[in-house]
């Protein structure tokens, strides 16, 4: 067991190197970076001081070193807990990120509860009524569900949001709470707005896992042992809850663990950009977009190690949940 | 579904003398709602790759006098109640919104435009050689600053459905070539390591692992902001497919590895073996035809995924750009909420995106279906 964790924890911490390596390259694969567009932003503009400018801006963050002298820098700094500093907001990346962190977790979560407490039932329900007519109309609709992108649908929201209610959904606040330090009302605010990105955000999870829930279901019911429960004259209720559904729901702990974590990062970041929501996802494209280095560098080493984080989490809590697995 | 004992026993007949091929057709055929995406993909592809100038009634690049322009109804029956056989839309005024400060216009019902069945309009070259002059619909001999514009106009005053209809080609196609490509990658290096194994087998398969440890829409991203400013607007479309083929070649490559892997102990490859052929023989001739099958439903899945990755890439400004155009450089502009508020028409693209993509998951599902035509139903 420790052998096994050490093991994993080795090979994580190889591969945040490697990711954080490669993501720096290829962010310094473009000709130019983010002072260059800068200078010429500030050419376009006239200004005559602006190539000075730009050299004291090289020289402060360190761009005019070589490139593994800036990236060794930069990752002996990131163990110390300092990011370096965003070039687009001339602040710390860390006051940026923590800044959108408890936004990004609060609706990370929201859609977390919204899938599964929509997928599981509906997946049991679909699964133990197989063919009848409300299985076929939850297939469906989860069908529907898997292929539509999130943000599609946020564009459509939107649409029947400003033309139709004839009111925004943008933000997860409105105006007279956007500012306001946290009080009762805040929180009541916040929940009648974030119900909708989460919503939106649930969709294609939802679907997904409907029909792994219903498949895992399926199958687990077909097995022996639901037939030893039933034949011991168990009621039906306790044979599916207590007997199949436990076992059927294993595998899911394993979308749990490689979903639900990296999801604070990436998920849903294409949907807060329809919306305009305060979430880290519309910041780290931004930065990719303008070659903002240490913010976009950052974003992806943290997204990376919630990936590798999430995964040895779900083994781990696989085999504590299902004694047949042995880590090993 | 209910089959009659006669059928059933059709069924059966027909089952022991047909080929895996034509047992597969005769499963996919019975699935409806397979067919009817697959009928859509054909008719979309059709229309937006091989004939979108005869579709379109305008040229991509046409600006008009008519910015921002409301799609017209097509009408049957005009303000005099009077009905016609053929469809009119009716002619467009310039007019000063107060409430919203805005030029927009309005339909003039004094002047009608009858829509008329393979017009002549602006000259085109079907697939870059065919030269031709006729759209499948428009106005008749078409005066200065009449147009009809079922889906409205855009910022410049391009009909937005002759935008949508173009936008398709490419977005389409990035799908359909990326994937070749995620097949090309991923069956051959899939092939190689699992036939091979050892050292070979080892270096595919942590690059594959490191890849997916990679996380994928970031490095969609990373690698499609490197993309330089300055390249032409083809060269980016092939770098673009480059990139989303080889972000995602890994899944396929491990999943025709482990297909290779138990094929390669069965007795025909090892009697070929013997038989004296040579390697590649044995990979690209016994091998991989025995995976076809599997690879063919992988592949119609993730293709939607593909021309997600385009549309969205494109969306965000990291992707294709203008002059190109694509359903994602469409969405761009209609996305915002200025778009959204005052041309919500352009949100067409996004239904086109959906119909498009809720039709390969058809598609496909209705292929893995039927490509096992001996499991049950």
């Amino acid at each position: 067991m420790v052998n096994y964790l050490l093991r994993r924890l080795g090979y994580a911490i190889i591969m945040v190197v490697l990711v954080s390596f490669v993501s720096f390259v290829i962010i310094k694969l473009p000709p130019g970076d983010f002072l260059t567009q800068k200078l010429a932003q500030l050419q376009a503009r006239g200004d005559r001081s602006a190539e000075n400018q730009i050299a004291e801006y090289r020289a402060k963050y360190g761009l005019d070193r070589p490139f593994m002298v800036q990236y060794t820098t930069w990752a002996v700094n990131f163990l110390k807990g300092d990011f370096g500093e965003s070039f687009e907001y001339e602040r710390p990346v860390k006051d940026l990120l923590g800044q959108r962190l408890g936004m990004t977790v609060i609706l990370a979560l929201a859609t977390l509860i919204i899938t599964w407490v929509i997928a599981i039932p509906l997946g049991v329900y679909s699964a133990i009524k197989q063919y009848s007519l409300g299985d076929q109309v939850i297939t469906t609709i989860s069908f529907i569900g898997l292929g539509m992108p999130g943000f599609l649908l946020a564009l459509l929201i939107l649409y029947v949001a400003i033309i139709i209610l004839n009111q925004d959904v943008l933000g997860l606040f409105s105006k007279e709470y956007v500012d306001a330090p946290w009080s009762f009302g805040r929180v009541i605010d916040l929940l009648k707005h974030l119900w909708i990105p989460a919503l939106i955000s649930a969709v294609t999870g939802t679907g997904g896992l409907i029909r792994i829930m219903r498949g895992n279901l399926l199958e687990t019911l077909g097995q022996p042992f639901v037939e030893a429960a039933r034949a011991r004259g168990l009621k039906n209720s306790q044979v599916i809850w207590k007997h199949a559904v436990r076992i059927a729901i294993n595998p899911l702990i394993v979308i749990l663990g490689s979903e639900a974590l990296p999801g604070i990062i990436g998920g849903g970041a294409l949907v807060s950009i329809v919306l305009n929501l305060p979430t880290i996802g519309p910041l780290f494209v931004d930065s990719l977009r303008k070659l903002d280095m240490y913010m976009a560098g950052t974003c992806i080493v943290f997204f990376t190690i919630l990936l590798l984080v999430g995964n040895l989490l779900s083994d781990l809590l696989l085999a504590w949940a299902d004694p047949r697995i042995r880590l090993d | 579904m209910v089959a009659k004992a006669g059928t059933r026993r059709e069924v059966k007949a027909k089952q022991v003398s047909q080929s895996y091929l034509s047992l597969v057709w005769w499963k996919f055929k019975k699935n409806r709602v397979a067919v009817f995406g697959g009928i859509i993909l054909i008719l979309m592809y059709f229309c937006m790759c091989i004939i979108p100038e005869f579709i379109a009634p305008y040229d991509l690049e046409h600006s008009t006098n008519f910015p921002e322009a409301r799609p017209q109804t097509i009408r049957f029956i005009d303000a005099q109640g009077k009905f016609s056989i053929q469809p009119f839309v009716y002619g467009l005024d310039k007019k000063i919104d107060e409430k919203l400060r805005k030029r927009v216009f309005v339909e003039n019902t004094s002047v009608k435009y009858p829509i008329s069945l393979f017009v002549k309009g602006d000259k085109y070259k079907l697939l870059g050689f065919i030269p031709g002059d006729i759209h499948l619909f428009g106005i008749r001999n078409a005066q200065k600053d009449q147009y009809v514009f079922i889906m409205g106009t855009d910022s410049l005053g391009r009909d937005f459905f002759s935008r949508i209809i173009f936008g398709g080609r490419l977005s389409l196609l990035i799908g359909l070539i990326g994937q070749v490509l995620t097949l090309l990658f991923g069956s051959v290096l899939g092939a190689v390591s699992g036939y091979y194994g050892g050292a070979v087998d080892m270096f595919v398969q942590r690059f594959t692992e490191f890849l997916s440890a990679f996380p994928d829409i970031p490095l969609f991203m990373a690698l499609a902001a490197a993309i330089p400013k300055y390249w032409s607007p083809i060269a980016v479309y092939f770098m673009l497919t480059i990139i989303l083929a080889f972000v995602r070649w890994g899944g396929l490559a491990r999943q025709v590895r482990g297909l290779i892997l138990s094929l390669r102990e069965r007795e025909y490859v090892l009697a070929a073996k013997s038989a004296g052929a040579s390697d590649a023989r044995l990979m690209f001739q016994h091998l991989l035809p025995g995976t076809v099958s599997h690879i063919i439903v992988i592949a119609t899945l993730s293709i939607p995924g593909m021309i997600l990755a385009e549309t969205s890439l494109s969306w965000l400004g990291l992707g294709l750009r203008a002059p190109l155009t694509s359903w994602g450089v469409l969405l761009q502009e209609a996305g915002t909420v200025y778009a959204i508020r005052f041309t919500p028409w352009q949100l067409w693209t996004v239904i086109f995106i959906l119909i498009a993509i809720m039709a390969y998951n058809m598609l496909g599902d209705g292929l893995r279906d039927a490509m096992d035509p001996y499991g049950g139903r």
